[in-house]
């Protein structure tokens, strides 16, 4: 793994750290990783100075409060956590919660399983290279689907243009998903 | 129960997770999330690309006060409620959509019932009753429609569906969906705006299809 992202497992540290024992210095962190990236994304999605900070208030807080609902054998916490942006962005523009899918629950005695969360965050590693390795015209397409609101018209370009590297990643990293969540469903 | 063999298209499943689908198609998609695994794991594979998108992000600082003020949130704002809960057929999503109480059907003639769930300029969501055996009216589309089987199964011109399958019908199909024999099919329906809707179809079928 490049030296440059294996830093990025950190925030999951730190969500985990929240999630199990409450704990303030790790949330802390995760404030001052997330807040200015949040409050970039939605700027990026058209919400001006002030209003961006609230909204990356509110999603913070929903960090502190959905915790338990974290499971890193199938995300980082950025990803968890954009969810939890966009569905807030979701919900201020259409003023009314965004549907989520049921909650997926570990039994509470599951141990977890290290050799799995290693294996996503490596996936993911491959996946923040392979972003990298985008032309920027490519990136700023994925960068406008993710963070601010496309036209209908152009939702289509998005399975459309050339992903292919990333899509591969996107592909070996949910066969670990799926098999993960076809063991959730049958313990 | 029959493996689920009629899936989410890409194009779907990224306007989902990147928060660009409109209200009712956003139900069915999550609907089907519910009860399949594999669309699931797409679904969280690409929200890990957001998630890796938001890592690179260029940070927008936030001011001095930001980080005590959430400090000083935390023991006193109330925690969200907890979340509305699948029952019986209906999958969260589709309890949500309902405000957590059982469906009030309306019968629409010849045993057909529904319950429209949300309507407006963002199209229109709605659980529709069909008793085994009963064909729904051929019709065709001013858009696109989703319909996701909750209970029971239906065939039309592009296969049988079955709990858990979604149909993704685009404006240029001409379909008569048949319920299967045995239980009564139940489906969770969206449709793209009303008024586009309601032009393209036989002024027969406004009873059964009006907003």
């Amino acid at each position: 793994m490049p030296a440059e992202t294996a830093p990025q497992t950190d925030p999951t540290q730190w969500l985990l750290a929240v999630r199990d024992h409450r704990d303030r210095a790790a949330f802390l962190l995760l404030f001052q990783y997330f807040a200015p990236r949040l409050k970039g994304m939605l700027m990026r999605g058209g919400l001006r100075d002030g209003s961006a900070e609230d909204v990356v208030q509110d999603v913070m807080l929903a960090v502190w409060h959905k915790a338990a609902q974290f499971d890193p054998h199938r995300a980082e916490a950025s990803a968890w956590i954009y969810r939890i942006a966009r569905n807030r962005r979701i919900d201020l523009a259409r003023r009314k919660p965004p549907p989520e899918p049921e909650i997926l629950a570990e039994p509470e005695d599951t141990e977890p399983d290290a050799a799995q969360i290693l294996a996503l965050g490596q996936e993911a590693a491959l996946l923040r290279s392979a972003l990298g390795a985008l032309a920027p015209d490519q990136a700023r397409v994925l960068e406008q689907a993710y963070f601010e609101e496309l036209p209908h018209s152009r939702i289509s370009e998005l399975t459309g243009i050339p992903l292919g590297t990333i899509k591969s990643r996107i592909r070996l990293g949910l066969e670990r998903l799926r098999r993960d969540l076809n063991d959730l469903r049958q313990p | 129960m029959t493996p689920i063999t009629h899936h989410l298209s890409d194009a779907l499943l990224d306007a989902y997770v990147t928060g660009n689908l409109d209200h009712p198609f956003a139900v069915v998609v999550a609907a089907h999330l519910s009860l399949c695994d594999s669309c699931r794991a797409r679904a969280e594979a690409a929200e890990m690309l957001g998630g890796a998108l938001l890592d690179r992000i260029a940070p927008a600082p936030v001011s001095p006060g930001a980080q005590d003020r959430l400090l000083a949130a935390l023991d006193h704002a109330p925690p969200p409620p907890r979340p509305i809960t699948g029952s019986g057929i209906f999958p969260a999503p589709v309890m949500q959509a309902l405000g957590g109480q059982p469906p009030k059907w309306r019968m629409l003639g010849g045993g057909i019932r529904q319950q429209i769930l949300s309507a407006g300029a963002d199209g229109a969501l709605r659980l529709l009753y069909i008793p085994a055996g009963r064909a729904v009216p051929e019709h065709s589309h001013g858009g696109l429609e989703l319909t996701l089987v909750l209970q029971g199964s239906f065939a039309d011109s592009q296969g049988r569906f079955g709990r858990g399958d979604v149909e993704i019908a685009q404006d240029d199909l001409d379909h008569q969906p048949v319920a299967g024999s045995g239980a009564p099919c139940i489906c969770l329906a969206a449709t793209d705006a009303p008024l586009r809707f309601r032009a393209m179809i036989p002024r027969l079928l406004q009873p059964l299809f009006r907003i």
